[in-house]
């Protein structure tokens, strides 16, 4: 039974975390290696807000987020937009970036046990005989919001809409007088504060150490790909496939195997549906 | 006020000796082999130079391992157009295999060092193989994720020695052979690789690049050539990591390290991608800088990365680019 209770738990983390790589990558087709980065910036942030500042929790969240969505937005239209198209370049950027952002703040004193939020929510509850403490319940039921209020938010907004049309086929959005270069920058947003927003939620339950930055950008692109580059619904099912697999291998093999479960699954459908579960219209252009 | 533009004409001694009047005159054969002669005088020259300062002898070793790595990436990235992302990779595997061909069979050290370059060279292809069939960044996605899984799985399985790594590794017989057959070998494979991309290959592994689909119709199996530059550049990375294992004489973790990665993408930014003469150029700037900076410790990746990123968006083509214009060609200004 716990197996079931924590695989939830686990994979409704990791969609969290790799939603804002997805959205990123199905919108401006760049994909954001600094996501991890981000992650980790916004733990940092809250931090600082909280006990560099003195201000309240909710109020550094909020700040926290709100700061990591300019640092992506920036990223953007500062960097990003002048290397557009040529893709070396772009990966290669992004990944600068968020190597300088996770070194940086390791070189600043982001290590040990000293950095800790503390948790909304102490206690903990039995669910279908499972002790499972209220933190973890939270990140499960704002997970489920976010899905919600993200689906209805491209569905029903005009904003979304613009987002979606530019997923779907960027020259016939622009056609239709969605400018392309605003969108990404919407996106870029959009993906640094759901990272930021998983930050919120998950630091707590832990320390915040650098490495968690690289963690979550492995564990981000492997969801994706599994996913299918791209799509949505892809990889909230890829996320809970890598997160069973992973709360299995825990408890039957050990922690460390967790990434080798990552890579092995991206390895594995590369070679069986090189275009992911769900990544179906792209497939023709990804074969050489 | 009237409007100029800059002009840029070709040198006469550059047209001059373009093809087989090179021949004409010593002042033309010195303007074409003039540079290459300078560095690999240079080069070779160094170790003698520095002769008083053994500890920068040790920078040039490492500057040139550096260098190698550079110029696999920059044959993978800019000639074939598959990102690399993890060049410790190949440093990692090339280091771990000569420390099991050294330390556990007991080869010495100039058999060790090649069997590593070669089986190093087809782990690394067979793991990478799966993502090459593929277009866009799954190459990338992929040779990141294997400098950390393999740490993790070295981690969590304590073989090869676990965190302590290899010790034992034989070293180089004496220092002079420990200089010259790292610099001999970028050497090497520096004008190796320029001179196969002359090569009827080199066009094809261009044209993977530019257009993998018109290669395709020619009857060439991509994933073969992709396959085949794969081994080609990480073969160059693992004698660098073969090579690193024996003058530490320790093959461990840090092998695997994040600097490997990260300096070699710097270097061809900043010296200017698609010649590897502009990858070895700017490793040249980059380590001994990052000699300077020691100080510093993980700092300095933030220092490559933010020049790396400066250089991809104000100077994208790079030095190199910009002096062999300088050397070619000159420029003034015209009326329009």
């Amino acid at each position: 039974m716990d197996i079931l209770v924590y695989g939830i738990i686990n994979s409704v983390t990791l969609s969290l975390l790799s939603l804002g790589f997805t959205l990123v990558y199905s919108i401006s087709r760049l994909p954001n290696f600094a996501h991890g980065a981000l992650y980790i910036t916004t733990g940092y942030f809250i931090w600082l807000f909280l006990n560099g500042l003195g201000l309240n929790y909710p109020l550094s969240i909020i700040l926290g987020i709100a700061l990591t969505s300019l640092i992506g937005a920036m990223m953007y239209r500062l960097i990003l937009i002048r290397i557009r198209g040529m893709e070396i370049s772009e990966i290669i950027a992004t990944y600068a970036i968020g190597l300088a952002i996770i070194e940086g703040l390791r070189w600043g004193g982001l290590r040990g046990t000293t950095f800790t939020l503390p948790s909304f929510a102490s206690g903990s509850r039995d669910i279908l005989g499972v002790s499972v403490d209220d933190q973890r319940l939270l990140v499960v039921v704002i997970g489920f919001a976010v899905f919600v209020l993200l689906y209805l938010f491209v569905h029903l907004t005009r904003n979304g809409l613009a987002l979606r049309g530019i997923a779907q086929d960027e020259r016939a959005a622009m056609m239709l007088g969605i400018d392309s270069d605003r969108m990404a920058v919407v996106s870029f947003a959009m993906g640094s504060s759901l990272a930021g927003l998983s930050a919120a939620l998950i630091l707590p339950l832990g320390n915040i150490v650098v490495e968690a930055g690289y963690n979550v950008l492995v564990f981000s692109i492997a969801v994706s790909v599994i996913g299918g580059l791209g799509s949505w619904t892809g990889a909230i099912i890829a996320s809970f496939i890598i997160g069973f697999a992973q709360i299995l291998t825990e408890k039957f093999l050990s922690a460390h195997f967790q990434m080798v479960i990552a890579l092995l699954a991206i390895i594995i459908t590369l070679l069986i549906k090189p275009s992911g579960i769900l990544g179906r219209q792209k497939e023709l252009e990804e074969r050489v | 006020m009237e409007a100029r533009r800059k002009e840029r004409i070709d040198r006469g001694i550059k047209v001059r000796s373009e093809g087989i009047y090179v021949v004409s005159s010593l002042k033309e054969m010195l303007y074409v082999a003039g540079p290459r002669v300078f560095l690999m005088a240079g080069l070779l020259l160094l170790p003698l130079v520095l002769e008083m300062a053994p500890y920068w002898k040790r920078v040039v070793n490492i500057m040139c391992v550096y260098g190698l790595l550079a110029i696999s990436f920059d044959f993978l990235a800019n000639i074939v157009g598959l990102v690399c992302l993890g060049g410790a990779m190949f440093i990692g595997v090339g280091g771990y295999m000569t420390a099991i061909f050294n330390v556990y069979l007991h080869c010495p050290v100039y058999l060790a060092i090649p069997l590593a370059g070669l089986s190093g060279a087809s782990i690394c292809t067979i793991l990478l193989l799966p993502c090459l069939s593929l277009r866009g960044v799954y190459f990338a996605i992929v040779t990141l994720m294997y400098p950390l899984l393999f740490t993790r799985i070295i981690e969590a399985l304590n073989i090869l020695g676990g965190t302590n790594g290899i010790t034992g590794l034989d070293s180089f017989p004496n220092q002079y052979l420990e200089n010259y057959v790292i610099i001999i070998l970028l050497l090497v494979f520096l004008f190796g690789l320029r001179r196969l991309m002359d090569e009827d290959i080199g066009l094809v592994l261009r044209g993977v690049k530019d257009n993998d689909q018109s290669v395709r119709a020619s009857g060439i199996n991509v994933t073969h050539l992709k396959a085949l530059a794969v081994f080609i550049a990480s073969f160059i990375g693992c004698l660098g990591g073969a090579y690193l294992a024996h003058l530490y004489m320790w093959a461990g973790l840090s092998l695997f390290a994040l600097d490997f990665s990260i300096i070699p993408i710097a270097a061809v930014t900043i010296g200017g991608g698609g010649s590897m003469l502009g990858a070895v150029i700017g490793t040249f700037i980059l380590v001994p800088l990052s000699e300077f900076l020691r100080f510093f410790g993980t700092f300095r990746i933030v220092i490559y990365c933010l020049i790396l990123t400066g250089f991809i968006v104000f100077k994208s083509e790079g030095l190199l680019p910009y002096f062999a214009r300088k050397y070619d060609q000159f420029e003034r200004w015209a009326k329009i």
